[in-house]
């Protein structure tokens, strides 16, 4: 009699059924992207709805590199989504780390607050911050960009942030400072390698979020060297026609930075870090 | 090596009180045990010596200079957590080492002094694990070695051998005896098991709900309690207590049975009559202080646990050497070691005995 349940193949089959279903769900729009980027104009008509194109160019993609001002939009939101990412973190981490360790008179208040700057439509605090944006003569610039966008990504970059913290035991920087750490040593020496993880999917949020971001960025920025990305793209649409090609092959173009920088922080995403620092 | 004092320290939390009155004069090399029920303080009071939890009133002194605000960093002691707190990102080399990395002591010194340790705690074939590969036993291991490693004025143990095995649990308790002859450093420790206690401690300290209950040797604490909770709390297994009311002579239990205490002058007072069960006899049925009913028995081989039912007082513990050949529901007399009995007040403070 064996203790071990026999697995029941059509289970196997289910589940691998289940993933296969959902992957093509997930991922056929991106591949709807790759395909019309590839076919010739000439076809993107005729053979509209075809799983396969006939015949393949790269046309498209030469095309938005060097004939468009692709490439500096792409440099131009790099820029943005980047910096917008640093400082988010490193304000969230900041102040996560300060929410989640130190008991401070108004913390409730400010917490409250935070939460309710999350609430608001962007549309309605729009026209405001292109009066303060303009004021400051800071219009068509890339810094106003990534003044806002870090601005309304802190507060759910901190909880993220004070969540990580949280589940960073206590104990470990008591027992840091007892081997003779400072606080601010203790941080660096054992917490900090174990907020990694949390330091990248903060990272890696307000990335995707700056580099994905149209409507601030569409009514802050009008001059064409200052554009980022998401308007450029808007470019691939005249008045009367849009070229679906060079739009779809600017957009395949886009999602490599977002997949390298996840390539590149996926490694701190993992979970269990801090498994076997204290008891169960 | 240092004296520590606490003088009227208490804890607060917001408006909780967590505790109070402490008093306690440790002196210099002395192996102070803290014991008492879960939730009493002793990890906090154990904390506050750290350094790591601001004290709420009193003062807190080593060496006769008052420490209240001193970092943690600076007043050199080491502590073993009650939750380990190992460096998960570090393998247990660099564990046990981090507090000589970071005084920046020469790799070599720190290497070898590692490498002792390891020895001495067993963990020897381990030092290039995570944490997160170790037993429970393994960690606890691992965080005792963090702390020997040092050479600190006292030591700071927070139940350090809960997680290990009873073999593995008598090598570190010699081991921490062993340490502490060698170092002759102040040691608190705390701890829920007797025999670590009864063996480690030069004084135990009895916590209660926040408060210091008693003071003193283990023998002390075993011979001459201060009040109930002290006595059924030290010695194992617990005292037996039963109300009683007080006359001349002695007392009278809830079955009418006058026991008397001549060397007992203040039992008029006494409401309550504690004996431990190692201090009751059992003889033939009809003759003793007490006729009972045995319930359980337990042989344990060296000694015998009998559980007996007393009509009109309920039930008693008796503990006597050896294998005693009693059957459950043989009738037995008890007699009572007068001379080792306790009397208790009304408040649960025990009479004391003149003399
Ligand atoms: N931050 C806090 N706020 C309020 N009360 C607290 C706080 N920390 C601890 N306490 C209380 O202080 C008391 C003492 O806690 P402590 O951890 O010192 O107990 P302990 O004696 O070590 O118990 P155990 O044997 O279970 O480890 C407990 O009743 C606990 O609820
Ligand atoms: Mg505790």
């Amino acid at each position: 009699m064996s203790a071990v349940k026999k697995t029941n193949p059509a289970l196997i089959v289910g589940k691998y059924a289940a993933l296969a279903f959902y992957l093509i769900f997930a991922l056929f729009p991106l591949y709807w992207l790759l395909k019309i980027g590839l076919t010739p104009d000439a076809l993107i008509y005729s053979e509209g709805t075809r799983l396969f194109p006939s015949e393949i160019t790269f046309s498209n993609f030469t095309t938005v590199i060097f004939q468009t001002d692709f490439v500096a939009y792409f440099r131009n939101s790099l820029m943005v989504s980047l910096g917008a990412a640093f400082f988010t973190t490193l304000f969230a981490a900041g102040a996560g780390y300060a929410f989640s360790r130190f008991v401070f008179a108004g913390k409730r208040i400010i917490i409250a607050l935070m939460l309710v700057t999350q609430m608001f439509p962007l549309l309605m605090i729009i026209a405001p911050i292109y009066k303060v944006v303009a004021d400051l003569g800071l219009l068509n610039s890339l810094t106003s960009l990534v003044v806002v966008y870090t601005a309304f990504n802190i507060p759910f970059a901190t909880f993220l942030m004070q969540s990580f913290f949280d589940g960073i035991p206590k104990d470990l920087e008591d027992a840091a400072m007892m081997d003779g750490c400072s606080r601010f040593q203790a941080l660096r020496k054992v917490v900090f390698p174990l907020t990694l993880p949390g330091l990248g999917a903060t990272l890696g949020f307000v990335f995707t979020a700056a580099w994905s971001e149209l409507l601030f960025a569409l009514m802050l920025i009008s001059r064409n060297d200052a554009m980022t990305f998401p308007v450029g793209l808007l470019t691939f649409v005249s008045k009367f026609s849009v070229d679906w090609g060079q739009m779809m092959a600017a957009g395949v173009l886009a999602l490599i930075p977002s997949c390298l920088f996840f390539i590149f922080i996926q490694r701190y995403l993992v979970q269990g870090l801090t498994s076997g620092a204290v008891k169960g | 090596m240092a004296r520590i004092e606490l003088r009227d320290v208490a804890k607060r939390y917001g408006s909780v009180e967590v505790l109070r009155d402490i008093n306690l004069e440790i002196q210099d090399g002395e192996f102070i045990v803290l014991v008492g029920p879960s939730g009493c303080g002793k990890s906090t009071l154990l904390r506050m010596v750290a350094g790591l939890e601001p004290i709420s009133s009193g003062d807190f002194l080593i060496d006769d200079e008052r420490m209240n605000d001193v970092r943690p960093r600076d007043r050199d002691i080491a502590m073993v957590f009650q939750s380990y707190a190992l460096y998960p990102h570090m393998d247990v080399a660099r564990n046990m080492g981090f507090s000589m990395e970071i005084r920046k002591d020469p790799l070599a010194e720190r290497k070898s002094k590692v490498a002792q340790a390891a020895e001495t705690l067993g963990l020897a074939n381990l030092t290039d694990r995570l944490p997160k590969a170790l037993s429970g036993g393994q960690r606890q291991r691992v965080a005792m070695g963090r702390a020997i490693i040092r050479d600190p004025q006292a030591f700071l143990f927070d139940e350090p051998l809960s997680n290990l095995d009873a073999a593995l649990r008598v090598e570190m308790r010699l081991e921490i005896a062993r340490l502490h002859q060698k170092l002759s450093a102040t040691m608190i420790y705390v701890t829920h098991d007797q025999v670590e206690a009864l063996t480690l401690a030069d004084r135990i300290v009895v916590l209660n709900g926040g408060d210091i209950q008693q003071v003193g040797s283990p023998l002390e604490l075993y011979e001459r309690p201060a009040n109930k909770f002290v006595a059924q709390f030290i010695g194992s297994p617990a005292m037996n207590v039963v109300p009683v009311v007080g006359t001349e002579f002695g007392v009278t239990a809830g079955n009418g049975t006058e026991i008397k205490l001549p060397d007992q002058p203040l039992a008029a007072q006494a409401k309550e009559l504690g004996v431990r069960p190692e201090h009751i006899d059992v003889v033939n049925n009809g003759t003793g202080d007490l006729s009972a009913v045995a319930d359980v028995v337990e042989h344990l081989g060296s000694d015998t646990n009998i559980y007996v039912n007393v009509e009109g007082i309920g039930s008693i513990m008796v503990r006597k050497h050896g294998n005693i050949p009693v059957k459950p529901g043989e009738r037995l007399g008890l007699r009572i070691q007068t001379e080792n009995a306790h009397l208790f007040a009304t408040d649960g403070t025990a009479l004391r005995r003149v003399a």
